[in-house]
């Protein structure tokens, strides 16, 4: 039997066993919607506007470990989408992105809502497609998943146009893909993983450092073994955040720019590096010329690209994070030696002194908010069993440093493309992927505003979304950098004119809070977090003037942390 | 240092974009670069000239090799190799230049495929190096107008890029 292109779309959805698309209706797509609207076992998500689309997804995406799809229509469904894409993108996330094209004999004439949607998104995805002849369709699709899925996941986008969804051809879906042009590797080179295991053991001051690839791969079991066998200290970036537990005596905390001063520290003296899954990022690095001056360096990594393109590494290992880590936990069980207890010992007391300066302190008020307190209030009330979703700028760094993630996927925040507009869009798909688990978005003015349309998508589909905005009437961030570096020059960086968030929150129907008392901030959240049933918007008024520390400037040292 | 990159890619629309996109959003520099389908239709070979620190380069083979297009890639450079450019000049003949130009294009063994009264179309091949002496001994004054196809190159010897078990 011929089935449409429409018909077969969906059909190599479900055979990927996709649950939910987040999409936009729009001229282009209007035969895939006809035919999706049938899908008893696809559950079509309509958010407000493209970007929430690709934001959902994304967080679905993080929050599962299984690729997000989108489906927007040509034109503007493809340009609104694509700062979705490009965060997407940023951070490895794995997304298959399906969008409307123009019919293929109208494609190059600027037919109405036609961009070149291939050529738009060519530089944030992993790859993309256009589908040109439906016999191609299913076989494009698979392939779609696959590259989304593999080796270092990403987005992927497939272009379809209009007439390639009405043709109709003979189904079926490939078993396979075999690419000759593409072959992610994931086994870890045997030797190179024996010469690292020698240097990791020969350590005196050695750091464990590990990134977002620990956590797209699933390998927080491995990683945290291999930690535990060693007894070394980790750190974990932004984006690995909850790989290792955020509560273990052997983790020193987030590093980076507004990481801890023991975590940046430790760096910077550590003698053998284990970077895994972590791509040395400048916000990581500050000046890399005074990166880990007396390190050797390990470095595993999915993506051969990764390697030394910043940092030069010693020993470079291309492989899966789980396979490589599973491979050198063997090793340490099979008597490979044992760490040298004394100078780790040693280490330990250092990194304790460094532990001691209590980088993260910060100035408690019975009068204002501070906007850690909200943070740390919120981890208490929740147990630390949230979900939590973040915007960019202070409230996340905050998050970052406060909430103590003990499991991964569970903190979801744009760390490469620094994304406005993020958080609440992606918590809406976390929520949907986890239906019955406590999902926060920690935000604030500025960012939710971004996307606030999307509180609508929220109230259709029930999402009992927490929001959490840190609201200090300033880009903060912004408002940070230009006391230090622009010498108090707030320029635009004031938001004037905001909108009052209760009534707002009320006026799309959901549950609207104003706290303004420290004192009140623990019983608002121990409300809000009760009201299970109901999207509850918490607008905190906190202190205007907090900054985020510890933090190391532009261009300085991993040893040259700013404190309080 | 400059460097020949010979790189086998699915011979599909927008291939050819993604490498050139990916230089000029990397900000790696392009000499010159050459496209044309193999022997294999459904493969096309690219020669392009670069030029980057050690450690550039090879962030430019790593870059090149992740495009899921991108099917083969060896730096011609690391190796023995021939590198050639195909080259048509339309140069001044007249007069007593007339003849000084021909003996000027037999010397170094390039073609006229083209007179007029007043002018030639010289075919010439040969590296890079060849061709600029070609337009310099030519003068500047007698070169109307010049096309370069940018370097083929070829491994020497036996190992041939190409598909495995080929």
């Amino acid at each position: 039997m011929e089935l449409t292109g429409a018909d077969i779309l969906c059909r190599c959805l479900r055979q990927e066993g996709v649950k939910h698309v987040f999409g936009y209706p729009g001229g282009a797509v209007l035969t895939i919607y006809d035919v999706l609207n049938n899908q008893p076992d696809i559950q079509h998500v309509l958010v407000r506007h493209e970007q929430g689309a690709a934001h959902a997804a994304d967080g679905y995406a993080r929050a599962t470990g299984k690729p997000g799809v989108v489906l927007v229509t040509s034109g503007p469904g493809v340009t609104n989408a694509v700062t979705g894409i490009a965060t997407a993108y940023m951070d490895s996330i794995p997304m298959v992105v399906l969008t409307g094209q123009v019919p293929t004999h109208a494609i190059g004439s600027d037919a109405f809502q036609e961009v070149d949607a291939v050529g738009i998104t060519r530089p944030c995805v992993k790859h993309n497609f256009l589908v040109k002849n439906v016999e191609h369709l299913a076989d494009t699709i698979k392939k779609a998943f696959y590259v989304a899925t593999t080796g270092r996941p990403g987005p992927v986008v497939v272009d379809i146009p209009k007439d390639v969804q009405v043709a109709k051809t003979r189904f079926t879906y490939p078993k396979r893909v075999d690419m000759r042009s593409y072959k992610p590797v994931s086994k870890g080179h045997a030797g190179q993983i024996r010469k690292a295991v020698e240097l990791i053991l020969s350590a005196q001051r050695p750091m464990i450092y590990s990134g977002g690839g620990a956590v797209l791969d699933g390998a927080s079991k491995e990683l945290t073994e291999f930690a535990r066998l060693l007894g070394y200290p980790v750190t974990n970036t932004l984006m690995g955040l909850g790989a290792f537990p955020g509560t273990d005596p052997q983790f020193v905390g987030m590093l980076g720019m507004h990481g801890t001063y023991e975590a940046n520290m430790a760096m910077h003296h550590c003698d053998v590096l284990i970077a895994i899954g972590a791509r040395f990022d400048d916000r990581v690095t500050g000046n890399v010329a005074k990166f880990c001056p007396h390190a050797r360096i390990v470095h595993i990594d999915i993506d051969p690209a990764s390697i030394s393109k910043t940092v030069k590494v010693d020993i470079p290992i291309v492989g899966s994070v789980s396979n490589v880590l599973g491979q050198m936990n063997k090793h340490l069980k099979e008597g490979a030696g044992k760490p040298d207890q004394k100078a780790l010992k040693a280490w330990w007391k250092q990194i304790d002194e460094w532990r001691g300066t209590d980088c993260l302190r910060y100035d408690h008020s019975s009068q204002v908010i501070k906007p850690q307190h909200v943070i740390q209030s919120l981890y208490e009330v929740t147990g630390g069993n949230a979900y939590v979703t973040s915007d960019v700028g202070q409230h996340q760094m905050w998050a970052a440093q406060f909430y103590k993630f003990d499991r991964p996927n569970r903190w979801i925040n744009s760390g490469g493309l620094g994304t406005m507009g993020f958080g609440l869009p992606a918590a809406l798909g976390v929520q949907l992927a986890h239906p019955d688990s406590p999902v926060v978005c920690i935000t604030g003015e500025a960012s939710i505003i971004m996307c606030i349309q999307e509180l609508s998508t929220c109230l259709q589909y029930r999402a009992p979304i927490k929001i959490v905005n840190l609201n200090n009437r300033y880009m903060g961030m912004v408002r940070q950098w230009q006391e230090f570096f622009y010498q108090g020059r707030y320029a635009m960086s004031y938001m004037d004119a905001l909108p009052d968030f209760v009534k707002l929150a009320e006026a799309f129907g959901h549950a609207g809070m104003k706290i303004e008392k420290p004192a009140d901030v623990e019983p608002a959240l121990k409300e809000a977090m009760a009201m299970k049933d109901r999207l509850v918007f918490m607008d905190f008024i906190t202190d205007q003037t907090e900054n985020v520390y510890p933090m190391i400037p532009a261009g300085a040292g991993q040893n040259e942390m700013i404190l309080v | 240092m400059r460097h020949i990159l010979s790189i086998l890619l699915e011979n599909e629309s927008g291939a050819l974009s993604r490498v050139a996109g990916l230089f000029s959003a990397r900000g790696y520099n392009i000499e010159s670069l050459s496209v044309a389908p193999t022997e294999d239709p459904t493969l096309s070979r690219m020669t392009l000239v670069t030029s980057g620190s050690d450690d550039v380069i090879e962030q430019i083979m790593k870059q090149v090799n992740k495009l899921i297009d991108v099917v083969k890639l060896v730096l011609l450079t690391e190796g023995s190799h021939i590198e050639r450019e195909l080259m048509l000049t339309k140069v001044l003949a007249r007069g007593e230049l007339r003849e000084e130009m021909k003996r000027l294009v037999d010397i170094f063994r390039g073609r006229i495929i083209d007179v007029t009264g007043s002018t030639y179309v010289v075919e010439m091949t040969g590296d890079a190096s060849k061709l600029d002496a070609f337009l310099e001994a030519a003068g500047e004054d007698n070169v109307l107008e010049v096309v370069r196809t940018g370097v083929s190159g070829i491994g020497r010897g036996e190992s041939a890029l190409g598909l495995p078990g080929k």
